[in-house]
This record gives C-alpha cells, sequence and structure tokens, in this order.
C-alpha cells in the first residue's frame, strides 16, 4: 500500500472564479480502491475539486485553474484527448440530469459513443448500471420511457447508472443522495463498497455521517483549503488534528 | 362582522378592474380588426378574379388581361434559390456561434452585428445587393443576384432565430453528455440537434414568407416588370408576385382592379400557407417534448 503511486493526485491546486478564490493550494490524493469521502460546508469548493478532474471546471467562464492534477501520473491538463480523459472518470452530478431519450439510451449513450454497437454487450451493460444504480427493478419493464419522465430520485440513479456505463477507473460522487431515500441510498452504499474494490472513488457528501460508513479516508475543506484529511476513525474520532474538523464533524459549526 | 359584503372600497375596486380589463381587450381587438379587414377585402376583391386561366397564363395585352402564373412561378425561384442558399450557412453558423464559440468579445460583436444586420431596412439590402451580386459578381440581374440579395437579407434573422432554438436546449444536457465523454458534435448530433430542429425548421420557414413578400431587394437585382416566358436558369430573370403586384397597382393603366387584388390575394394565401405550416411544426414540437 505504501508504495502504492496514488490513482489521482492533486498537487498545489489554485482555482479562481473571477476575483473569487474557490479552492487554494489543495494538495491531495486518491489510492487506488480507496473511497475518499470529501466533507465541508458548502461553498468549500468539493464540487469545483471534482470538475477540476474531468475538466469541466474549464467551461466555466473566468474559471483560473493553477496547480496540477494527475491520473495514473499523467497530467489531465495536457490530455491528447478530453473524451477519452472523461471516459475513465464517472460523474454524477448532484442535480439529476435523464437525457431526453429512452432509460435504455440513456444507460448505452456512452458505450455508443464510444463505438460500442454489439446489441447484446449493450443489453448485458444497461442491465447492470442500472442494477449497480438500484434502479433496474423499478425500470426494467419500461426501458423505453423517457428517463427525462422518471421522478427526481429515479432521474438520480440513472445518473449514476450512466456515469457507470463506460466503465470508469475513478468515480466522483457529487452528493448522489440528496434526492434519494434512505433505504435506496444503503442500497447504493452497498454497491460503492462493492465497486471500491475494481475503482477508486471520491465521495462528496454534505452527510457527515455516509462519510463516515463509507469512506477509508476523508479529507476536511473549509472555505476552498484542505483543513485536514486521513482515516476516516481518525477525523471522527476525538482528536482530529484540526480543531474545526471536530466542531464540524460534530455539528458545532456557524 | 361581514367580512364578504361589498363596501364602497371594493365596488369601487370593481369597476376600475373592468375599466382595466376593457381597455386592454379592446387594444387587443384594434390589432386584430386591420387583419380581418385586409383578408376580407382581399378575398371578396380578388376571389371574382381567381381562376384557372388566372393562376396558369401569362399577363396579357400590356398586362390589363391574362394571368399571374410567370409570376408565381417566379417567386417560387426566388424564394427556393435563396433558401438554399440562407438556410444552410445559416443553420450551420448559428450551430458554430452557439455550440462551439467561446463566449468572448469577438463572439459577442459577431452576435451584435447579426442583431443589427436583421434590423437593416431591406432597400439597403437592395442596393448592397447591385453593387456586390450584380455590378461587383458580375452576375447581372438574375434569379441568381435576387436570390442572393434576398440570402443576404434572411441570413441573420435564421441565424438569431436558430441560436434561439438551440439555447432552448438546456444546459445540463450537455454537461451530461460531455461527462460521459461524448464529443461535442457527438452531443450536438445526438441530443442538441433531435431537440431544436423543429425550432429550427420553424424560423427558417418564417423566412420563407417573408423572402416571399419582399419587393426592394429584388427590384433592382433580378425581377422583371414583364416577362412573358418562364425563366429556365438562375442567370435568367423572372417576374415575381410582389414585385408584379407593385407594377399592376402603380405602373400599368387601365388594369380591371380584381386582377390587382386576385394578385394581392394569391401573395398573400401563398405566405399564410407557409405560415401556417410552422405553426404546425411548432404545434408538433410542444407535443413531442421530450422534458
Amino acid at each position: 500500500m505504501v508504495s502504492e503511486r496514488p490513482k489521482v493526485q492533486f498537487e498545489t491546486l489554485t482555482v479562481h472564479f473571477g476575483e473569487h478564490i474557490a479552492l487554494k493550494d489543495v494538495t491531495l490524493d486518491l489510492r487506488p480502491n480507496e473511497i475518499l469521502g470529501i466533507i465541508g460546508p458548502a461553498g468549500s469548493g468539493k464540487t469545483t475539486l471534482l470538475r477540476a478532474l474531468n475538466r469541466t471546471l474549464e467551461l466555466t467562464r473566468d474559471a483560473r485553474i493553477e496547480g496540477k492534477v494527475q491520473l495514473d501520473g499523467e497530467d489531465v491538463y495536457r490530455a491528447p484527448s478530453l473524451p477519452a480523459l472523461r471516459r475513465r472518470i464517472g460523474m454524477v452530478a448532484p442535480l439529476p440530469v435523464g437525457l431526453p431519450m429512452s432509460i435504455y439510451d440513456n444507460v448505452a449513450f456512452a458505450p455508443r459513443m464510444a463505438g460500442v454497437r454489439s446489441k447484446t454487450t449493450l443489453d448485458g451493460l444497461v442491465e447492470t448500471c442500472l442494477v449497480q444504480a438500484a434502479l433496474w427493478d423499478e425500470v426494467k419493464d419500461r426501458l423505453a420511457d423517457l428517463g427525462t419522465k422518471l421522478s427526481g430520485g429515479q432521474q438520480q440513479r440513472l445518473t449514476i447508472a450512466r456515469a457507470l456505463s463506460h466503465e470508469p477507473e475513478v468515480l466522483c460522487l457529487d452528493e448522489f443522495s440528496i434526492a434519494i431515500d434512505p433505504v435506496t441510498t444503503m442500497r447504493i452504499e452497498e454497491v460503492l463498497k462493492e465497486l471500491s474494490r475494481r475503482i477508486s472513488i471520491l465521495l462528496v457528501t454534505n452527510l457527515v455521517q455516509q462519510a463516515r460508513r463509507l469512506a477509508h479516508r476523508t479529507a476536511f475543506l473549509l472555505m476552498g483549503e484542505l483543513v485536514e484529511v486521513g482515516p476516516t476513525e481518525g477525523l471522527f474520532g476525538r482528536n482530529p488534528s484540526d480543531s474545526r474538523t471536530f466542531d464540524y464533524v460534530h455539528g458545532m459549526f456557524g | 362582522m361581514a367580512v364578504f359584503d361589498s363596501s364602497d372600497g371594493a365596488r369601487r375596486r370593481h369597476f376600475t378592474q373592468s375599466i382595466a380589463r376593457s381597455v386592454f381587450a379592446g387594444m387587443t381587438i384594434l390589432l386584430i380588426l386591420p387583419v380581418v379587414a385586409i383578408i376580407g377585402l382581399l378575398v371578396v376583391r380578388g376571389a371574382p378574379a381567381l381562376s384557372a386561366e388566372f393562376l396558369f397564363s401569362a399577363p396579357m395585352r400590356g398586362m390589363t388581361a391574362g394571368g399571374i402564373w410567370p409570376a408565381i412561378v417566379g417567386t417560387m425561384w426566388l424564394v427556393g434559390v435563396s433558401l438554399a442558399v440562407a438556410a444552410p450557412i445559416g443553420v450551420l453558423a448559428a450551430v458554430y456561434l452557439n455550440e462551439y464559440a467561446r463566449d468572448g468579445w469577438i463572439t459577442r460583436i459577431v452576435h451584435l452585428a447579426i442583431v443589427n444586420l436583421a434590423g437593416v431596412p431591406s432597400i439597403v439590402h437592395a442596393l448592397f445587393g447591385v453593387g456586390a451580386f450584380v455590378l461587383f459578381l458580375s452576375l447581372g440581374t438574375s434569379i441568381l443576384s435576387a436570390s442572393l440579395t434576398l440570402a443576404i437579407m434572411t441570413l441573420p434573422v435564421i441565424i438569431a432565430s436558430t441560436k434561439e432554438a438551440l439555447a432552448a436546449v438546456p444546459m445540463p444536457f450537455r454537461e451530461a453528455c460531455w461527462n460521459v465523454g461524448a464529443t461535442r458534435w457527438q452531443t450536438i448530433r445526438h441530443v442538441v440537434l433531435p431537440n431544436s430542429v423543429a425550432g429550427i425548421l420553424t424560423g427558417v420557414i418564417l423566412q420563407v414568407s417573408r423572402a416571399a413578400g419582399e419587393t426592394a431587394p429584388i427590384l433592382f437585382t433580378g425581377a422583371a416588370f414583364f416577362l412573358p416566358h418562364l425563366p429556365q436558369s438562375v442567370n435568367d430573370q423572372c417576374m415575381a408576385l410582389s414585385m408584379h403586384l407593385f407594377t399592376l397597382s402603380t405602373q400599368v393603366p387601365n388594369v380591371p382592379p380584381q386582377m390587382t387584388y386576385g394578385t394581392a390575394l394569391v401573395l398573400l394565401g401563398l405566405v399564410l400557407t407557409v405560415n401556417a405550416t410552422s405553426i404546425v411544426i411548432r404545434s408538433r414540437l410542444r407535443r413531442k417534448r421530450r422534458w
């Protein structure tokens, strides 16, 4: 474990939006097969961190990015192909987005765009991903229905299925459970644990208990600064190295 | 206490409310009246002129008899050729501006230019057409010159309406596609265009009716006063309904009035048919809305 190269490496990452600093000098690793929880109040730069990884951040006007982000030791900002980079990273945004096409097509979209044509392959992939996203049972009889007509929570799980459909090496989850009921959330959390045997997961969450349940290590961001990162137990224990962490995870903030 | 009893105040408010309502309704009626009057007048006065002979024969005896067939055919040529030029250029440019171009100062200037170009009076386009196509490119007065002039006139509006149709597709759809590794083109091809094509078509079709009705841009560039034969290629001149109407009503003596009204009725019918098509497409779009 010690000598293993990090899967993802943020190195002195600083992000400005115009005058506003969203991330300040953040250095953080995601290890292979690890679930790294990222907690922190709203506006602390959690989402920005994820978007810096799959390079959707630069779509925002005025975003200025300094520092380095590496995936498997390669600088993502020198990636020869953006689509190829983004296929390696699954991204689940906090607002559910069903694409205006059938449920089946929503999940088959990414593999098709990457050139998969075989119907059997696609069928299998669609089922696997929907099962993993805990949506299969609810939609298996109406895969031809529009993805946009699903309920909010279902669209959120559809988004998760879509993020898994291109078999990413790193899965980024940004508040994936805000629209999902607790029971379904638990089912997805089980899947995430299972997935972490194969892939690495960045889990941004507002629910500190969710980080506690799932994350091997947890990072605490505050106003764009990385306050501390360490084994989850330590962060949630009696003596995290920074008192602000203690206040936050024990709900004594603001 | 009887809260709902009508007091003086309540009655006064009720009175004010009915006055406001009447004023707004009155303005709406004022708006509809001229349209109804125009259509009514044209139908009553022009309908007697309509006949197969009127529609399908050429003007005769110094335009005081015969029909308007060359003008109908000419209008179709002009509209067809101008559309064939303006629609692809306009739609592709709009896709570029909305989907590819970064939101910088150049894009903003281009956008500003397009909006202003759309407001340029058609006679100015006409003079540009004479200078650019008839004289500079030596295309002469021809269907080609006239159509290109019409194309220049309709282009900015096609670009603007297409951009609007594209922008109506929500941004999160695009981001979701990019997130799973789709290229910009794949996103446009599979998500943006399928969900905006009806809006794009509506915008283009509305420009067809505008091109059919304009007189100034074709006046000096390709429309003929009188041509007994039909155009054979884009290098010929042609008659056009709008131009013919202008000619009949101001340039030729002793034209039976029902011929003038008949010509106007045909032109109006043509434009309304085209507009109706666009309304049908738009309502289809609403029914097929996928989000």
